[in-house]
């Protein structure tokens, strides 16, 4: 077996900190205090918390986006320091991101084929025919119309921007996709049919999801294993199935209790 | 260098631009008068004129309407209408390449800045801020002195005085998109830093220089002007709109005309510019096009075409009947609640659930008026609060049943909260607001008020500003300040929407215990079937602006009727559901794609 997508030790992420100008010791905040997960390949690993739980922190260092105080990472068997000083583009091929606000992350200026043109020229380098041909492929596997590709993303709905984005993410054929709150944004209905879309493009690409969600239910229906995040550390982690059927830690339990069911019978109301 | 820049954006940008921009009138006037001008001054060297630097010393200080001198001659018998025509010509040259510089490097200082933050942003600025701790005009004075009078001198003068404006503007522009996602999203496209700022950073910012430099035009004119009238600028015998007022200033008893005409042409050139400059940002603004700063009616306007009775008898404390509420669109309304009737006892909670467009925020801002007008309209229906018709009442009327009566609860309380004063200070602002009681009982109500929403150490944290606390006790404070006048209803909007999952589920217990101890009827708007689960008596189902189904909660999320009403019951995962979710819902959407 080879070695997994993504492996994580003692990761710790602090801000602040150091001295001020005259003299004076500034606060730190522990966003992350020593995290060790893995991801295997073709798995998806659900990482469930509440806001101020660090779980956005451990994405974007996951993707580059912020370095870590200590701790180590690997992805796809290479050391982080070693993608990290060979620049954004190295991430950018093994791992992508996909943010919580689809239409935020989308630049108001440039149309849908210019923004997936960037990741296939700069991280592929493919030539203009085949670029033309790969965004259609891209539209057409987000299930957009092909005249995606001339429209600007305000004049897309919320569902339909996180689908681009998606396809962007994909764009760079990276094997390992961070989901920062994907279906956070959405309306229920549209909230389905993306994590449908995620799942399928999963299964027949064969990639690696790290899921981040506040919401119990979603990470759920995706994720083959949870890890419960609290205060910077993992409290947790288990099968999806086993993890909400029979929770160990006391932050799971109240986690659980406290999301909201469908099911009024338990109390009257 | 065409002094094209101000005229620029309008005829680039879509017509609707060009619409708007002649729709404003003053804006209108500039750009007719400064096109006069700028035509006139291209065509100097054309127009059948006499050498603007020819002296005729017999023929000097003719008074205007001479003849062969139109606006007569100055102190040398130099023609005065041909100086003016090439002295416009040089300010207008001066002034736009001033202000083309001054706006290429201030951008980039300010982008750069913006961009790099840390070191790079402080040493930047640092420097910025020496530019402009120096009076603007001593140190064109000094830099004019140091490399000598003449035009060009006084042209990178003015310049440089006036980087640290642009470089402020854009640095501060820059800040704010260097936060937005996509730029992160870019750089994991592979994008350099270079590559960042100047193709998806300074798209963004473009407008916003385009708007800065036709403000400053006008502005960079004046100062070539001040310059040479100080004999700094343009030298002897160029003529130059600043250097003819300073040069005819010691006759300006004896031959006013020579001084008036030149300060006449600075006045109409500057303001024509200045005025344009204005219509430009209001055009490119897109906050100023969408009215999002015009003031709103303090209540919705409401024009209904019958009058339903005023008084309904035996109502309970809510009714809402045949509600329709539209925006107005030029001249048609586009309908956002159309043809909502719904019943609110006392003690009772009624969910009203939709996705994102449904109008269900729209329907609960109706019920008080306050869906902002203009746009908003409410072109038929009644509300009627314990059987009296709101939407009969007069302004005043209206306006006193807001907190007194009917109470709102907002998403999230960090916007809806002033963040200058303390959450005490704004509960008791909402006591006094319909009591005539002292400062002190309103304060004492307050803290009485933190207690019952179940804040601890409500006297310490009374002095909390609202970024101090965290988001469930603001949403306390929401609740606390609905609550300061004894309503009958409380219309709560996704109160707990911004909040974690364990916060929610104590609000949403906090707005339980509350209804059943007061006997308040709760309008809960939200998009989360599993909070309508947890605390509606009964709940209605919204789509497309129209209530599609209403009933008890447990019968409609136990055998749902509408189709939308089951399909949006379908797409909720249940915890517990795990993968079987997925594939419970593939066939939902297989359906509907073929």
């Amino acid at each position: 077996m080879s070695q997994p997508a993504v492996d994580m030790q003692n990761l710790v992420k602090t801000f602040g900190g150091g001295r001020s100008l005259f003299g004076r010791a500034a606060s730190e905040v522990h966003a992350v205090r020593g995290i060790s997960l893995t991801l295997q390949r073709g798995e998806t690993l659900g990482i469930v918390g509440e806001s101020g739980s660090g779980k956005s922190t451990l994405a974007r260092m996951l993707v580059g986006l912020e370095h870590p105080t200590s701790g180590s990472m690997a992805i796809e068997g290479k050391p982080w320091s070693e993608l990290a000083s060979s620049g954004t583009r190295a991430f950018g091929r093994a791992i992508q991101y996909v943010f919580q606000d689809p239409v935020a992350s989308l630049n108001p200026r440039k149309t849908i084929g210019d923004i997936l043109d960037v990741p296939l020229r700069l991280l592929c380098g493919y030539d203009r025919d085949r670029r033309a041909r790969r965004k259609q492929e891209l539209v057409d596997a987000v299930q957009m119309p092909l005249d995606t590709l001339e429209r600007y993303p305000h004049e897309f709905s919320g569902g339909q921007a996180q689908r681009i984005a998606i396809a962007r993410a994909l764009a760079a054929e990276a094997r390992i996709l961070v989901l920062d709150e994907p279906v956070s944004a959405l309306d229920v209905s549209v909230q389905a049919q993306v994590l449908l879309l995620l799942q399928q493009l999963r299964d027949e690409l064969g990639l690696s999801y790290l899921f981040i969600s506040h919401d119990l239910a979603v990470v759920e229906s995706i994720s083959d294993r949870v890890a419960v995040m609290y205060l910077g550390e993992v409290v947790e982690t288990g099968p999806a199935a086993r993890l909400f059927a029979a929770p160990q830690h006391d932050y799971t339990r109240a986690l659980i209790a406290s999301a909201p069911r469908l099911t009024v019978s338990d109390s009257p109301p | 260098m065409t002094p094209s820049v101000t005229t620029q954006p309008s005829p680039n940008r879509r017509r609707s631009n060009w619409q708007l921009l002649m729709a404003n009138r003053l804006a209108a006037a500039g750009l007719f008068i400064f096109g006069f001008i700028l035509l006139v001054a291209i065509l100097a060297p054309v127009l059948p004129m006499p050498d603007p630097n020819m002296t005729d010393q017999p023929n000097r200080l003719l008074p205007p309407l001479s003849q062969g001198h139109l606006l007569g001659t100055d102190h040398l018998g130099r023609d005065i209408l041909s100086r003016l025509v090439w002295g416009t010509q040089i300010s207008l040259i001066v002034g736009i390449s001033a202000t083309a510089l001054a706006a290429l490097f201030g951008s980039l200082i300010g982008l750069v800045a913006g961009y790099a933050r840390g070191v790079t942003d402080s040493v930047l600025m640092r420097f910025v801020d020496m530019l402009m701790a120096f009076p603007y005009i001593l140190l064109a004075i000094a830099i004019v002195a140091a490399l000598g009078p003449g035009l060009l001198n006084a042209l990178y003068a003015i310049a440089l005085v006036n980087i640290p404006f642009f470089a402020r503007n854009i640095r501060g522009v820059t800040v704010s998109i260097r936060n937005r996602e996509f730029v992160d999203a870019a750089r994991l496209s592979g994008k350099s830093h270079a590559s960042i700022l100047f193709t998806e950073v300074l798209p963004n910012v473009l407008p916003v220089i385009v708007i800065t430099m036709s403000t400053t035009v006008g502005w960079m004119i004046l100062e070539t002007a001040g310059l040479s009238f100080l004999g700094l600028g343009a030298q002897p015998p160029t003529a130059d709109l600043g250097s003819m007022l300073g040069q005819a200033r010691a006759q300006l008893f004896t031959a006013p005309h020579a001084s008036i005409i030149p300060g006449i042409m600075i006045f109409a050139l500057v303001m024509s510019i200045n005025l344009l400059g204005d219509g430009i940002r209001d055009v490119l603004d897109p906050r100023l096009r969408s009215g999002a700063l015009d003031r709103p009616l303090s209540v919705t306007h409401i024009a209904r075409q019958t009058t339903p009775a005023a008084t309904l008898a035996d109502a309970p404390v809510l009714v809402v009947d045949h509600l329709f509420t539209g925006f107005a669109n030029g001249g048609a309304v586009t309908p956002a609640v159309r043809d909502v009737s719904f019943r609110l006892g006392k003690g009772e909670c009624l969910g009203i659930i939709g996705e994102s467009g449904s109008g269900k925020s729209v329907t609960a801002l109706s019920l008080m008026g306050l869906v902002a007008s203009p746009p908003g309209v409410i072109t038929s229906g009644a509300v009627y609060i314990g059987g009296q018709d709101v939407l009969s009442l007069r302004e005043h009327e209206l306006i006193a049943l807001r907190g007194a009566r009917v109470a709102y609860v907002f998403q999230d309380p960090l916007t809806t909260l002033h963040p200058l004063f303390p959450v005490a200070t704004q509960i008791a602002e909402a006591v006094m607001a319909h009591n005539q009681v002292s400062k002190r009982a309103a304060h004492q109500r307050a803290l009485e008020l933190m207690e019952t929403v179940g804040i601890r150490d409500a006297a310490d944290r009374a002095s909390a500003y609202p970024h101090e606390l965290s988001g469930g006790q603001r949403q306390r404070i929401g609740i606390a300040m609905a609550l300061a006048n004894d309503p009958d209803v409380i219309i709560a909007d996704e109160p707990t929407t911004a909040l974690d999952v364990t916060v929610q589920a104590r609000i949403l217990e906090l707005l339980q215990d509350l209804r059943r101890e007061r006997g308040l009827a709760l309008l809960l708007i939200t998009h989360d079937f599993g909070v309508v689960a947890q605390v509606c008596d009964r709940v209605a189902v919204m789509k497309n602006g129209e209530i599609v189904e209403q009933g008890e909660t447990a019968s409609i999320l136990r055998a749902p009727q509408h189709d939308y009403t089951k399909r949006l019951i379908a797409c909720v995962p249940e915890l517990g559901e795990g993968h079987a979710f997925l594939d419970r819902v593939r066939p939902l959407f297989e359906e509907t794609r073929l």
